[in-house]
């Protein structure tokens, strides 16, 4: 039956992340939009050590793969003795609600939190359970642990399929040589200095398969001939680092790769990999419905201390423009929140959600890139002004529309899908 | 608990209604827009759908289901994906039975809502819009007077759907010397009310295909049981379950026209390709595909909370507002994909576009 309220445990929670993008993350926003490539330790410290083990936040997903099988079985059964269903089907609905709470307090710092992040999302999707114990199991410790994704190279973007960097087999141990770049938090799980952390990347067993060569190789942090070259000056989410990563004659073990090492004649095992976009692109979906509506919460007080009104129901042709202007930006946001919310809630309830997890990440991605920018202009001279956080608003919202697939990325997926066209048919 | 899944019954009348419009209503929209006449025997199929009847209680003759802007809004999008101007005609009298049922008093409720029962078609109406630039629905110019015992509406209506036929209008008025401070209000008034004269068939741009009529009232006399209940915040949901109706209608117009749209491009052939495999083409279908959806949410989101009884005009205005913008963008992006074909009136995309374009302007057509 059609529902838009959370459930109780979601709404609980989401007043938790609430407090503490309130009262953690807006006061030192400013400061480390400001000292780019400095980290804000004692928030990470502190993050680290009210959301290790939780069920809820950044190291969900650790924690799952971690708890003692027989306590989860208790668990679940109590829920069920309870009549209600386990907070464990509202995980990627749990997943983007939280997200949106932390981005609202701030995006950079949002993406600067330790845990499992991308890489070990990948690792919980396809590892071997002998993987998530190496892997996973870390997220439990002391000190805070980052992993990271790393896919795009200097030579290709979105076009994954074209990626150089190579896996070669010796003995026992994959050879890694390549460059990756804008890796997301790629420092803080590749450097040993910050953390006991691992980098996915994806390399070729063999480029003239294409797609079918690409596999996914977890990287510890430290292992010899991987090195963090440089992390990138960028417009907005300064507090989260994006680095470049450099292997040469890297070794890694290898049961260090994530599925099979066999390569297929078909590109099915590539578009295994692609899967875990629906997952993670619902999250990106999210943390843009965050920025977005610290910038019209914003706009609504100071509307609000000018005396001036939100008429609803009222003729359109009496509208003013501030008024349509704010209208718009709410209704955008609120439409991006439900095709996001949607994308999240099919993915629980086992279903395929490929072109809706495109349709969020297209609509959000574009709409807070305007929201933000109009939010700037509906502010006039005070909106320019780095005293407020609005133009930060503005620079950190963009990246929602370029990176996990730029917004023509995930058109192509949608305008496929709905033609049922191939990759090669539209491209 | 979040959930986006219909419940067995929504899916039930959903899969009637969805039926319905493909086999009975889409094949009849083209003529029935030329000739500006829903055929008499359509009109009673829709009837027999129950769609009126359903949700009016037993004791006076009807289904006795409940009541629910989210099954109203499905079921408006799936008419409207048929045809919107037989959408209209089918739901028109919903206009009386919907406000009775919630607001009527039991002498009102007796004395109407067993003529909505037979077993044929009976017609419906409401008169909310006015024929003015300044047109507020809020604070219509139509005025109710208190006089004695009874009230006194005077003023102009217009877009009257079914106008000519029907027995009972529904007419919003701003109140005055009502007690009270001034609002919307609704009333019923019969046919028969001396001061009511029915106006010439309009003609408009689109709903070519549904009778409208002007209304004009000229000291109408209204009994008080005939004033329906709520006072301003009954009115409001009135007018937010209208707004619902409307902009599902709107989401059932532009997918409609994103469906043709895409099927043309997919056998359309230009430079050797279906035009549908031009990046500039399929990406105006991706952005329709993805609207439609939103456009969606946003009406149920809508819908959801005025069925729990909660007010819902912010939700219902921005739904309608964002259905009845994207409505014009889709239809005329689904005409732009068809080209000069799309001008043609072989195909069915300028009377999409002629009817969404309405949408901005439209205020109790219908109601969820």
């Amino acid at each position: 039956m059609i529902d838009f309220e959370l459930s109780p445990a979601l709404s609980e929670m989401r007043d938790r992340m609430r407090m503490m993008a309130e009262y953690m993350m807006r006061p030192i926003a400013r400061e480390y939009d400001e000292r780019e490539h400095e980290k804000p330790w004692e928030f990470i410290n502190t993050t680290w050590q009210l959301s290790k083990g939780a069920s809820v936040g950044p190291n969900a997903e650790a924690a799952e793969v971690t708890a003692d099988a027989a306590e989860k079985a208790a668990a679940k059964q109590a829920e069920r003795a309870a009549g209600q269903g386990s907070a464990n089907a509202e995980r990627n609905l749990r997943t983007v609600v939280a997200v949106e709470e932390l981005s609202w307090g701030d995006a950079g710092l949002y993406l600067a939190i330790p845990g499992p992040g991308l890489g070990g999302a990948a690792v919980l999707a396809v590892g071997t359970p002998e993987q998530k114990k190496r892997f996973l199991g870390r997220f439990k410790g002391d000190k805070p642990v980052w992993s990271a994704m790393a896919i795009t190279e200097p030579g290709c973007g979105s076009d994954s399929a074209q990626i150089q960097t190579t896996a070669v087999r010796d003995g026992d141990h994959w050879v890694l040589n390549g460059t990756k770049i804008f890796c997301t938090s790629g420092l803080m799980a590749g450097d040993p200095k910050n953390s006991n952390g691992f980098i996915v990347v994806w390399a070729t067993l063999d480029r003239s398969a294409g797609r079918a060569g690409i596999k996914s190789f977890i990287v510890d942090a430290g292992t010899p001939g991987m090195t963090v070259a440089k992390c990138e000056d960028k417009l907005g989410i300064r507090a989260s680092d994006t680095a470049t990563l450099i292997f040469e004659d890297c070794r890694i073990p290898l049961d260090n790769i994530l599925g099979s090492p066999e390569v297929p004649t078909t590109s099915e095992g590539f578009k295994g990999v692609m899967v875990t976009f629906d997952a993670t692109r619902p999250i990106v979906a999210a943390s843009a419905l965050g920025v977005g509506r610290a910038a019209l919460d914003y706009v609504r007080e100071e509307l609000g201390k000018q005396g001036i009104p939100i008429r609803y129901g009222i003729a359109p042709g009496k509208l003013t423009a501030i008024e349509r202007d704010f209208m718009d930006m709410e209704a955008q946001l609120q439409a991006a929140r439900l095709l996001t919310w949607r994308a999240a809630w099919m993915m629980d309830h086992g279903q395929r959600n490929n072109l809706e997890a495109s349709m969020a990440k297209a609509k959000a991605g574009q709409v807070v890139t305007w929201v933000t920018q109009k939010a700037v202009e509906m502010l006039g001279p005070l909106g320019y002004s780095r005293e407020l956080l609005l133009e930060k608003w503005m620079r950190d919202a963009k990246i929602n529309d370029i990176f996990e697939g730029t917004q023509q990325i995930n058109m192509m997926i949608i305008a496929r899908r709905i033609l049922g066209y191939s990759s090669k048919e539209l491209s | 608990m979040i959930d986006f899944e219909l419940d067995e019954e929504q899916q039930l009348i959903k899969d009637t209604v969805v039926s319905f419009a493909r086999d009975e209503i889409r094949p009849h929209a083209r003529e029935a827009d030329e000739k500006g006449l829903v055929p008499a025997a359509l009109v009673q199929k829709g009837w027999e759908l129950g769609l009126v009847q359903g949700t009016i209680p037993e004791e006076y003759g009807g289904f006795g289901n409940p009541h629910s802007a989210i099954t109203g809004a499905i079921v408006a999008e799936e008419l409207a994906y048929g045809d919107l101007s037989i959408a209209l005609h089918l739901l028109a009298p919903r206009l009386i039975t919907v406000p009775v049922l919630e607001l009527g008093s039991p002498e009102l409720r007796k004395e109407v809502l067993p003529g909505f029962c037979g077993d044929a078609f009976r017609a419906g109406a409401a008169a909310v819009m006015e024929p003015r630039m300044d047109f507020d629905p809020s604070a219509p110019a139509t005025t109710l007077t208190r006089q004695g015992d009874d009230w006194v509406l005077a003023g102009q209506k217009c877009y009257v759907p079914l106008g000519a036929e029907a027995e009972h209008f529904l007419v919003v008025a701003g109140t005055a010397n009502g007690g009270g401070p001034a609002h919307a209000q609704a009333v019923v008034v019969g046919r028969d009310t001396p001061g009511l004269a029915v106006g010439e068939r309009e003609r408009n741009m689109g709903l070519k295909a549904l009778a409208t009529t002007g209304l004009a009232l000229d000291a109408c006399k209204v009994p008080a049981a005939h004033v329906l209940g709520g006072g301003a915040a009954g009115t409001a949901r009135l007018a937010n379950l209208s707004r619902v109706a409307l902009a599902a209608m709107a989401v059932g117009v532009a997918r409609a026209a994103y469906d043709y749209a895409r099927d043309y491009a997919k056998d359309r052939r230009a430079f050797g390709q279906a035009i549908a495999q031009k990046q500039a083409i399929a990406f105006m279908l991706a952005e329709m595909a993805m609207e439609v959806d939103a456009m969606r949410l946003l009406t149920w989101e809508a819908a959801w909370k005025l069925d729990r009884g909660e007010d819902a005009t912010r939700e219902a205005y921005l739904a309608k507002r964002y259905a009845a913008d994207l409505a014009l963008k889709i239809t005329d992006n689904a005409l732009q994909v068809l080209g000069g074909h799309g001008y043609i009136r072989d195909h069915l995309v300028e009377l999409f576009l002629r009817n969404a374009r309405g949408f901005a302007t439209f205020e109790g057509l219908a109601i969820a």
